[in-house]
């Protein structure tokens, strides 16, 4: 039962990372339509980022502690929020009228040069990533580390605080809408450009948050880091019902949940396999996904 | 092309008497330096593949991110067959000749072929109800599960991977198939029977409309490409005479589909073109090891900006405008570039 348990809230805590990578590519894909290849990339620079953060200030800040770790955070979060406007900027706005393979392609060029320039430029062995000390908390029979509750933590304070600015801001409205349809939405005098960056904006804030969050547990980086989160949590959005943002939220965690359970079986080492399993399985069963609405096509 | 048959004959005949004529120079003492060989592999390697996803992702319109999953289906087949059965079917083909072992490399690969058909068929099936990012994703999932799945079997090495036995991968058979890949897509869409691929790929629902049974035809691009992916993968397994599954990931999968972007989605004879180009110039840019990916991708993305119609369509359209304007011949006032 404490196995049980305990695998259950190890799987919380990879759940939580997935979510927030998954929100990124749900919101995109809200407002584009597109499947933003590149956000697993954002992912690992958020985490570089933060490693060179605490590297150059880590000096004028008080080191390990969790107000030092907070601005860190913070600000690779701008970091990548800023990487994610331009990239929209220069890579995907131009071809916003194109067909939709063109784009996807496109994504594809700038996750292969994220990742390349990523090798070329942090090298491409493994750092070590350390961020705060982390300490083992026992409960009974369970071993909890401080870094998991810290995810749990963050996760559910980024979740309420994109809540908020979605459904209870001005340009969360905004969102809603351009993601309802382009045009109307621009009729009503929303500038779709700018909420279309501001989505990208959010998105790889968040996606910076998990790739931290992530770097915190599994505490090696390296330049592919992100390839495998970020096809999960992909994974997770087409599960949760892709364009729907608590779908996003279930699908991580799901996902997490389900990989966590086959990693502590004898199957452990499938457990890359799975999620890709369960993706199949939703699209051919149920094509919209869990939250998902299904859309009729209409000639 | 007047006469395609003739002109496969003519280029199979061409690709035996390049063929004979290298065996020849290594036995007469003046060995084709094997560098040059290798990469000529490779090259017809990639031309059987980006000519064979070319048929799903070009001509049909389906996104496929699989291919790697199918040439492993293939490689790990035929690498198979031929490293376990070879011994004990040579003997059975009247013992050490060539005559055999070009049998048992024969067999071999075909068998592959078909292992990576059926792998396309069940791949293909999930296609009938997805279309555009979703199929490309499943697609990807489907080839990393062929790669998970590989490496968890013993009996192929799993992770460590899988020597094959024989070296049996020369230029004829590598261009021979090549050309019989070629030949096979284009008479394929070339044909009344074919027009239903390019009906799928302009408007599904209206193909549907006129009586086109568009599930067929997916699947027949799914099994007819993954088919020839896993003969590539065939070949691929008897040049380098190693397997790791790693080798199969979707990175590779995605090479095979920027040789097709960049040629043209349905372009054959762009997508050759870019399988030549694609598969030299990261032997070109050797010398700058570091960056040579960082290019590759950089040019990736400013190639989808500039001409997102491929680049050799670009090319080939100009050529043609450039060819009529000196000519002054008009052609037909509907053609556009």
């Amino acid at each position: 039962m404490s196995e049980f348990l305990q695998q259950f809230l190890n799987g919380l805590a990879l759940g939580a990372i997935y979510a927030l990578i998954a929100l990124g590519y749900t919101m995109v894909y809200g407002v584009l339509r597109f499947i933003n290849f590149a956000h697993s990339d954002i992912f690992m620079v958020g985490a570089f980022a933060a490693y060179y953060f605490s590297n150059w200030f880590g000096r004028f800040l008080p080191p390990s502690s969790v107000l030092g770790a907070t601005i860190i955070t913070l600000a690779s979060m701008a970091a990548c929020a800023l990487l994610g406007v331009v990239i929209e900027k220069l890579a995907y706005r131009p071809l916003r009228d194109r067909s939709k393979l063109n784009v996807l392609i496109t994504a594809i060029g700038v996750s292969l040069f994220l990742e390349y320039a990523g090798q070329l430029w942090f090298g491409a062995d493994p750092k070590t990533f350390r961020l705060l000390p982390s300490q083992n908390v026992h409960v009974g029979d369970l071993v909890l580390n401080s870094n998991q509750l810290i995810v749990f933590g963050m996760t559910l304070i980024l979740l309420l605080a994109l809540r908020f600015i979605v459904m209870h801001t001005r340009i969360g409205t905004a969102m809603r809408a351009v993601s309802f349809n382009h045009q109307a939405a621009a009729l009503m005098g929303i500038n779709i450009d700018s909420i279309i960056s501001f989505t990208f904006a959010l998105g790889s804030a968040l996606a910076a948050a998990g790739g931290i969050l992530y770097a915190m547990n599994y505490p090696a980086i390296d330049p592919l880091m992100g390839v495998l989160p970020g096809l999960k949590a992909f994974v997770a959005a087409v599960l949760g019902g892709i364009g729907n943002i608590p779908g996003a939220a279930l699908g991580g965690v799901l996902l997490g949940l389900v990989e966590s359970f086959v990693r502590g079986s004898r199957f452990s080492t499938y457990a890359d396999a799975i999620a890709f399993a369960i993706l199949i399985l939703i699209l051919l069963f149920r094509p919209a996904g869990i939250l998902g609405k299904r859309v009729v096509e209409k000639v | 092309m007047k006469r395609p048959k003739t002109l496969l004959a003519l280029s199979l005949a061409l690709c035996a008497l390049v063929s004979w004529a290298v065996s020849f120079a290594g036995r007469s003492g003046h060995p084709v330096n094997a560098y040059f060989l290798y990469v000529a592999y490779d090259v017809g390697i990639s031309i059987i593949l980006a000519v064979s996803l070319n048929l799903i992702n070009g001509y049909t319109g389906q996104f496929s991110l699989g291919h790697a999953g199918f040439m492993a289906a293939g490689a790990y087949t035929a690498g198979v067959l031929s490293t376990h059965l070879g011994p004990r079917l040579i003997p059975l083909l009247g013992g050490d000749s060539p005559f055999a072992h070009s049998i048992v490399f024969l067999t071999a690969l075909l068998v592959g072929g078909l292992a990576a058909a059926l792998t396309g068929l069940l791949v293909g099936v999930p296609s009938l109800r997805l279309k555009g990012d979703y199929l490309a994703i499943v697609t990807l999932g489907f080839g990393e599960i062929i790669r998970v799945i590989l490496q968890n079997t013993p009996a192929v090495g799993g992770s460590r991977g899988y020597s094959v036995a024989m070296g049996y991968t020369n230029l004829f058979w590598t261009y021979g198939f090549a050309m019989i890949t070629i030949y096979v897509v284009m008479a394929m869409v070339h044909s009344t029977y074919g027009r239903g691929f390019l009906a799928v790929h302009d408007d599904e629902v209206a193909a549907e409309a006129m009586g086109i049974n568009t599930t067929r035809y997916k699947v027949t691009a799914f099994v007819t490409g993954a088919f020839f992916a896993g003969i590539g993968g065939g070949l691929y397994a008897h040049s380098k005479q190693f397997l790791n599954p790693s080798g199969f990931d979707f990175i590779k999968s995605i090479e095979i589909v920027v040789m097709v972007i960049l040629g043209g989605m349905g372009n054959t004879a762009g997508v050759v073109l870019a399988a030549i180009v694609l598969t030299l110039l990261p032997e070109v840019l050797r010398p700058i090891a570091g960056y040579r990916m960082v290019i590759y991708s950089l040019l990736l993305i400013i190639l989808m900006l500039t001409c997102p119609q491929g680049l050799f369509a670009s090319i080939g359209s100009g050529l043609r405008r450039l060819l009529r304007r000196k000519t002054g011949v008009s052609t037909s006032p509907s053609t556009h570039g």
